[in-house]
């Protein structure tokens, strides 16, 4: 019988039907309408602050006529009665991808990569759509139609879920009765673009998210250039992109992070995105307002994980358990910082799911006139559709809801909801509450009728005198059957009674007795029942949905936060033994002391002041560890689509909650070069991080220094061992490398020249090739085998730049006089070899001999868990080859400082340099020494005692998490199964996509 | 510093003069007694000896204690100052059946099929290794090599690192069998459009009872004619009549709990190998008396939630419970930083384990472990005079330094294909 709550047509007769008068009928005679519906004595809710409380709304030919208090009925006018019922416009999803399939993604490893775009008279890179045009392939969803009615939504903005730019959107109301021609509000409605590849091809660029975000940039010069008429060929991508230049640009950007690099890369083109968020804004707000952008957010809550056995539980991360509790804040967060903000259904399973989550939402605090802004008003203005749609204004299409009362309240019941003039019935508004106390006479006996359960579902109690008989009721479309046995128990006989029920005190019909003879009944109500005789019950029910207690922030806002960001102090470490990395040398039992972020004094005996005094004696005082070359804090690291990539920025994809910042901070880590990967000669741009645990991913961005890029040579680069199918991209040798080089800085030289001209195509990789050879940006070359170091050096001296450092560099020690010569220092593993064949002769004497030689020597790590033990991987200078101990700890302090162009501000201890600091337990390159604090410009980020206070509060907070959630599920609300996030080590080699 | 070198060139070079060939040639057999005095003795059983003389002969040590009472014999070397340590051992190693691991040719680890008992390491071991060569200078002496792969990778056998061929390289010949226990957890495969992360593995249940109706059917023909042989059941039988060492490779919580059940029940002499989660489990650990071969100190933790240095610490948390642990070192590059081993054992005496304890999870804790404590693991009389003679303390970078190593008493070259490297390219710049 569920049926009948499926978009069921009653009055199908009284529906104003479009007619197409200037098109050939054959079907009968023309039946043009423009019947007038009155919906009258409701609660109209005109917009969410525009509120009528008895008012009435006229429609005509889908439209708006009219709403409001004193509005005179047309004669001709159906008069609909809604006393006691409200009226709301119907919902609208801005992200929708209703009736738009997108292509799945193809699996095919066997054959060999694609590297150019595949589409003719288009963009060169395929994933660039923006002529997509949603109408080719868009075909009416009637069942996810009828999931969106029922949710409330009357209009979506669909489009196709595919590729970087996707091409427009499409107004579409949901109106199952209608055809396109009506439905179709607007089919250039928005423009959506996102990080994600096309599943249509197969074209290996992008294959990172720096790499989508480099060619969005490069997309738009490209647009320009096309714009001004100078490309020389025909490109029906760019000319789209310019037609729908004007629209709004709607972006799905992943995450909290990249909504703020999503913003940024709006600023450099004068584009305001609007952002799709992914539900965490609530951890980064204030970021979030200053994009000034709107928000278009999911409400897909997590439901409590199943925490039951407690061997599974074990794997759930406080930040997801934390994330479940602090989610339904979201909407309330974004509405306190006055963020406009959507909601979409997009990330939900289903659209059944919407309101109950709103309804949490709302019960953590989320103002209901904003939830209703942010269902009506709000999306329509964000897609400029206001003049169609969100209000019931005069001229709006009629899509509107009729319910029993507060759209947002638990107990309210969506009777119908009307898209363009269209009704959809979802529970009879005009269905009987027969729940109640009757007398039935039937036949001359007169019995004793209880009516009890819901209005839809009822349940009856027959009794003829004491004696309880058995009973069935159902009542539908307004007519009653009640079947009872009768009161002779020695029979199992029937008496049948049927009736029409217009009235439920009293009403009137057929009765069918045991015998099969036909007679008639009445029944009389003596008593009213219904909604309240279970109120105690529901109150229990209701309390459910009261915000539990939530968990405050940390930054991060997962395991290790503070709950607090740490702040610059005054510190005098008194007693120290310091090793200076300057020409004092190691110094024995003396006091340093920071004062606004620097070192402002060492000495004996500094008078403290008002400094936070540490007592050091026994200890070691050093200056941060550097890691030259490091993977952690980074949301992908390879772009390895093409064989030059230096348009892509590892600045762009920095995570700043990444928990390996920590855990190097607990290795006495304070700045890493976070490289691009080694999957092609041209890498792509560095970032220098300062690890400042929990500040913003620009916050750690080493300010006021020279950009680095990444190269790399050898087998990574010709792709050895990346399988068989992977041998067509150029180079596949190393006697290949050397022209990927030559020919590109050759470009580069022509580019410069023609740039000189004042015409010419912007391009961000050449650019940033330019700033190579004008010795504005700088190289950190991995690289293995002496022939191709050497090769590149000589490359370098060609085009008039040098190497400023090669990393990995194993080989350094064959070449290592012609390095110094050259100029270029060598940032090498301490001990690595043997895992690929041009690592064979990898000796752990490299660094030594590299040294030994005057080459500028650090140690790096590459790697996420060798990279907080730098300070012992130091030590193995000592033990291969006998560096001194002094000039072994330069290996990962000054050194690498030197090669980054930083040792100007940090990598030693010297007065009025910045206050990049570690206190180790014992002697810093020993294996027994620990961390004990570990300060970055005079902040510390890592304290030996803070880090057992964290680690009680995660098991504190931990165990108050899963006993809420334990409850949740003894509260029989639904759970999910346990989950891991699958955290990536990332190296030089890792390529995802 | 340039001199420091030089010095430190010349020492090696005047101690193993002659030796330039491809490889290291092993060392002869021992043909007179040697006494190394003065040093200060780990035993490695938690005994320091200051001072101390320790003698061998004929490949076997034959007194050890305080200089003033130990007599000395044969050749005398001075280690004033210097110490001595056993042997270290490196267990569930893949030494020699890999030499490069990108290089497909050169890789022997792992053998098609998920029941392989009958599969033997030993066979495939490559004494001529650059990476075993490499391990020598950094007192690893002693490996058990290890198969990978499938449920039931294969049969181990331990090795000494100084050999002409695997048959000369044997110490204990098939030691042990080596399972992959089923994990718990199952990875998404987001290729496939499955979510990311860790799971519940569903079929965790069905898999461990494929291990039980594995074994019984062993079992079945065990006891039955035997007949046709069938080579999987027959490579299984040692292990059966607990003569062999069931390995079983697992780490979580769940999973080494049934194993423990599953090897009781099937009366099996279990090993715990990786134990990323042993710690959880320490009191049955120690109660059912299983040992751990503790997964590789030197990693990060599994999830963000976890204490930094809670892989530094887990070998302490064990022993303190009564386990007996030793560490490995399998996982990525694990051949080529078995030489890091002794600084396994240094990270752990950092994070609060005495240093004699801690040296023991690498020396005698493994020899027990391994079945092979009655020849190596400890400097007492009676056993293999496998032993090293270090400028400092061996569990730390700027200690481990050796200056003299022995197998079986017979005096070992520390040179490799690197160290002849350096001194080629020292020479070369130092004009020679």
């Amino acid at each position: 019988m569920k049926k009948s709550y499926l978009l069921l047509l009653l009055l199908l007769f009284s529906l104003p039907t479009f007619a197409q008068d200037y098109f050939p009928k054959n079907d009968g005679v023309k039946t043009e309408e423009h019947t007038i519906t009155a919906f009258t004595n409701a609660k109209i809710y005109v917009t969410p602050t525009q509120v009528i409380e008895n008012g009435t709304l006229l429609i005509q030919d889908g439209k708006v006529l009219q709403a409001g208090a004193n509005v005179s009925i047309p004669k001709s006018a159906t008069v609909v009665d809604l006393t006691g019922k409200s009226v709301y416009p119907s919902f609208i999803d801005p992200y929708a991808n209703f009736g738009i399939k997108a292509p799945k993604r193809s699996f095919d490893r066997n054959s060999p990569p694609q590297y150019d775009a595949k589409r003719q008279g288009y963009y060169w890179n395929d994933h660039i759509r923006p002529d997509t045009d949603p109408m080719t392939t868009f075909t009416y969803d009637n069942k996810k139609a009828t999931d969106l009615l029922k949710a409330g939504f009357g209009t979506v903005n669909t489009h196709m879920h595919d590729g970087i730019v996707r091409g427009n959107g499409m107004l579409v109301a949901l109106n199952s009765n209608g055809d396109n021609s009506m439905r179709i509000l607007d089919n250039r409605s928005a423009q959506y673009l996102s990080y994600q590849r096309s599943n249509s091809t197969r074209q290996a660029y992008p294959t990172s998210l720096m790499g989508s975000m480099a060619l969005i940039r490069q997309m738009y010069h490209d647009a320009d250039w096309y714009a001004k008429g100078k490309a020389k060929r025909r490109d029906l991508a760019l000319e789209a992109l310019a037609n729908n230049k004007n629209l709004v640009q709607i972006f799905h950007s992943g995450n909290k992070h990249n909504s703020i690099k999503t913003d940024a890369i709006g600023d450099e083109f004068g584009i305001q995105y609007v952002l799709i968020g992914d539900g965490t804004e609530y951890e980064n707000i204030n970021a979030m307002k200053a994009t000034n952008a709107s928000f278009i957010i999911p409400i897909n809550f997590p439901k409590a994980y199943d925490v039951s056995d407690p061997y599974a539980a074990g794997v759930v991360e406080l930040e997801a358990m934390k994330h479940w509790n602090q989610a339904p804040s979201n909407p309330k967060a974004l509405a306190d910082k006055g963020i406009v903000f959507s909601f979409t259904t997009h990330d939900l399973k289903s659209p059944k799911e919407f309101m109950g989550n709103l309804q949490k939402a709302i019960t953590y605090g989320l103002d209901k006139t904003k939830a209703l802004e942010a269902l009506t008003t709000v999306p329509a203005r964000i897609l400029q559709q206001e003049d169609k749609v969100g209000s019931l204004q005069n001229g709006r299409q009629a899509n509107f809801l009729i319910t029993s009362g507060d759209i947002f309240d638990k107990k309210t019941v969506i009777y119908e909801n009307w898209v363009q003039g269209n009704q959809n019935v979802f529970k009879d508004k005009s269905h009987k509450d027969l729940r109640g106390k009757y007398a039935f006479n039937v036949a001359g006996n007169v019995y004793d009728v209880t009516i009890a359960g819901t209005p839809e579902k009822l349940k009856s109690t027959v009794m003829k005198d004491s004696l309880k008989l058995g009973s069935k009721i159902s009542f539908k479309d307004n007519w009653l059957q009640l079947q009872f046995t009768t009161a002779d128990t020695t029979k199992t006989e029937f008496i049948r009674l049927t009736s029409p029920v217009r009235n439920a005190t009293f009403f009137a019909g057929k009765a069918i007795l045991a015998n099969g003879s036909e007679s008639s009944f009445n029944a009389t109500q003596k008593e009213v029942s219904g909604s309240k005789d279970k109120k105690g019950d529901k109150k229990g029910k209701d309390k459910k949905m009261e915000a539990p207690k939530m968990f405050p922030l940390s930054y991060p806002n997962g395991a290790y936060g503070s709950a607090a960001l740490p702040q610059q102090e005054t510190i005098l470490f008194r007693n120290a033994t310091v090793w200076t990395n300057e020409k004092d040398g190691i110094l024995q039992n003396t006091d340093v002391l920071v004062k606004d972020g620097k070192i402002s004094r060492i000495g004996k005996n500094l008078s403290a002041g008002n400094a936070r005094v540490i007592d050091a004696t026994g200890k070691h005082l050093t200056s941060g560890v550097i890691d030259e070359h490091s993977h952690i804090g980074a949301f992908a690291i390879n772009e390895a689509g093409h064989n030059s990539t230096a348009e892509v920025n590892m600045e762009d994809v920095v995570n700043p909650e990444d928990v390996d910042i920590y855990r190097n901070l607990a290795g006495g880590v304070t700045t890493i070069q976070l490289l691009h990967g080694s999957a092609n000669p041209i890498g792509g741009r560095s970032a220098i991080l300062r690890l400042k645990w929990g500040r913003s991913a620009d916050d750690m961005l080493f300010k006021d220094t020279d950009g680095f890029i990444k190269f790399a040579l050898g087998e990574n680069v010709k792709q050895s061992n990346w399988g068989d199918t992977e041998t067509t991209r150029f180079p596949q040798t190393r006697m290949g490398v050397e022209q990927v080089f030559t020919d590109y800085f050759q470009r580069a030289r022509e580019y410069e020249a023609k740039k000189k001209t004042g015409t010419y195509r912007y391009d961000i990789e050449m650019e940033t090739i330019l700033e190579i050879l004008n010795k504005k940006r700088f190289v950190s070359c991995h690289s293995y085998v002496q022939s191709e170091i050497n090769m590149l050096m000589k490359v370098a001296d060609e085009f008039g730049f040098n190497i400023n450092t090669f990393t990995h560099i194993l080989e350094g020690y064959k070449v290592a006089d012609k390095m110094k010569a050259h100029g270029a220092g060598g940032s090498t593993f301490s001990d690595w070899w043997a895992y690929k064949f041009e690592v064979n002769d990898a000796i752990p004497y490299n660094g030594a001999i590299m040294h030994s030689q005057g080459v500028v020597v650090a140690f790096n790590s590459d790697d996420g868990e060798m990279s907080r033990r730098l300070n012992q991987e130091a030590a193995k200078a000592v033990k291969y080859g006998g560096v001194s101990e002094e000039e072994a700890w330069k290996f990962v302090t000054l050194n690498p400082a030197k090669l980054l162009h930083i040792d100007d501000k940090v990598g030693s201890v010297k007065t009025g340099k910045q206050a990049d600091l570690v206190l180790w337990t014992a002697h810093p390159m020993s294996i027994y020494a620990k961390a004990q604090t570990t300060m970055i410009e005079g902040t510390v980020y890592f304290d030996l005692e803070r880090d057992t206070q964290l680690r009680r509060k995660i098991k504190n907070e931990r165990t108050e998490l899963m006993n809420m959630m334990l409850l949740e599920k003894n509260k029989g609300m639904k759970t999910q199964a346990v989950k891991k996030k699958d955290k990536v080590h990332h190296h030089c080699d890792t390529v995802e996509f | 510093m340039k001199k420091h070198i030089y010095i430190y060139t010349l020492c090696l070079t005047v101690l193993f003069s002659g030796l330039s060939f491809a490889q290291q040639t092993p060392a002869p057999k021992q043909s007179q007694a040697i006494s190394i005095v003065g040093a200060t003795a780990h035993i490695g059983n938690g005994q320091v000896i200051e001072n101390a003389t320790v003698v061998f002969e004929n490949g076997k040590i034959v007194r050890v204690g305080a200089s003033a009472t130990t007599q000395t014999s044969g050749t005398v070397i001075d280690a004033k100052g210097k110490h001595v340590y056993p042997g270290f051992i490196a267990p569930n190693s893949t030494l020699g059946l890999v030499e490069v691991d990108a290089v497909r040719a050169t890789r022997d680890q792992s053998e098609t099929g998920s029941f392989n008992p009958h599969i033997r390491s030993l066979i495939a071991y490559n004494t001529e290794s650059k990476v075993v060569e490499s391990c020598r200078p950094n007192g690893i002496l002693t490996a058990q090599i290890t198969p990978r792969g499938g449920r039931v990778s294969g049969t181990s056998s331990i090795v000494q690192l100084d050999a002409w061929n695997w048959e000369d390289a044997a110490v204990k010949v098939d030691d042990g069998i080596h399972m992959n226990w089923p994990n718990n957890f199952s990875r998404g495969r987001w290729w496939l459009g499955e979510p990311r992360g860790l799971t519940p593995n569903k079929n965790y249940a069905k898999q461990v009872q494929t291990i039980k109706d594995g074994f019984n059917e062993v079992l079945s023909y065990l006891k039955g004619s035997k007949s046709p042989k069938h080579l999987p059941f027959e490579a299984m039988e040692s292990l059966m009549n607990g003569s062999q060492t069931l390995f079983v490779h697992v780490n979580t919580e769940k999973g080494i709990l049934d194993a423990i059940d599953f090897a009781k029940q099937n009366k099996l002499k279990l090993v715990i190998v990786g134990g990323y989660h042993a710690h959880k489990v320490a009191t049955t650990l120690s109660q059912n008396n299983i040992p751990v071969l503790l997964h590789r100190t030197h990693s990060v933790p599994n999830m963000d939630d976890e204490d930094y240095d809670l892989s530094y610490k887990k070998a302490k948390i064990l022993t303190d419970a009564g386990v007996l642990v030793g560490l490995e070192n399998s996982g990525q590059m694990e051949r080529m930083n078995t030489r890091n081993l002794p600084f396994l054992a240094g990270t752990v005496a950092a994070h609060g384990m005495d240093k004699e304890k801690a040296l023991q999870l690498i020396t005698s804790n493994t020899a027990k472990i391994l079945g092979v404590d009655d020849r190596l693991g400890t400097l007492e009389a009676g056993k293999d005079a496998t032993l090293f003679i270090s400028e400092g303390d061996a569990l730390d970078m700027r200690g481990n330094i050796l200056t003299h190593a022995f197998i079986q008493g017979r005096t070992l070259s520390l040179e490799t294909h690197q160290t002849r490297l350096w001194k080629r390219y020292m020479d070369k710049y130092d004009g020679k």
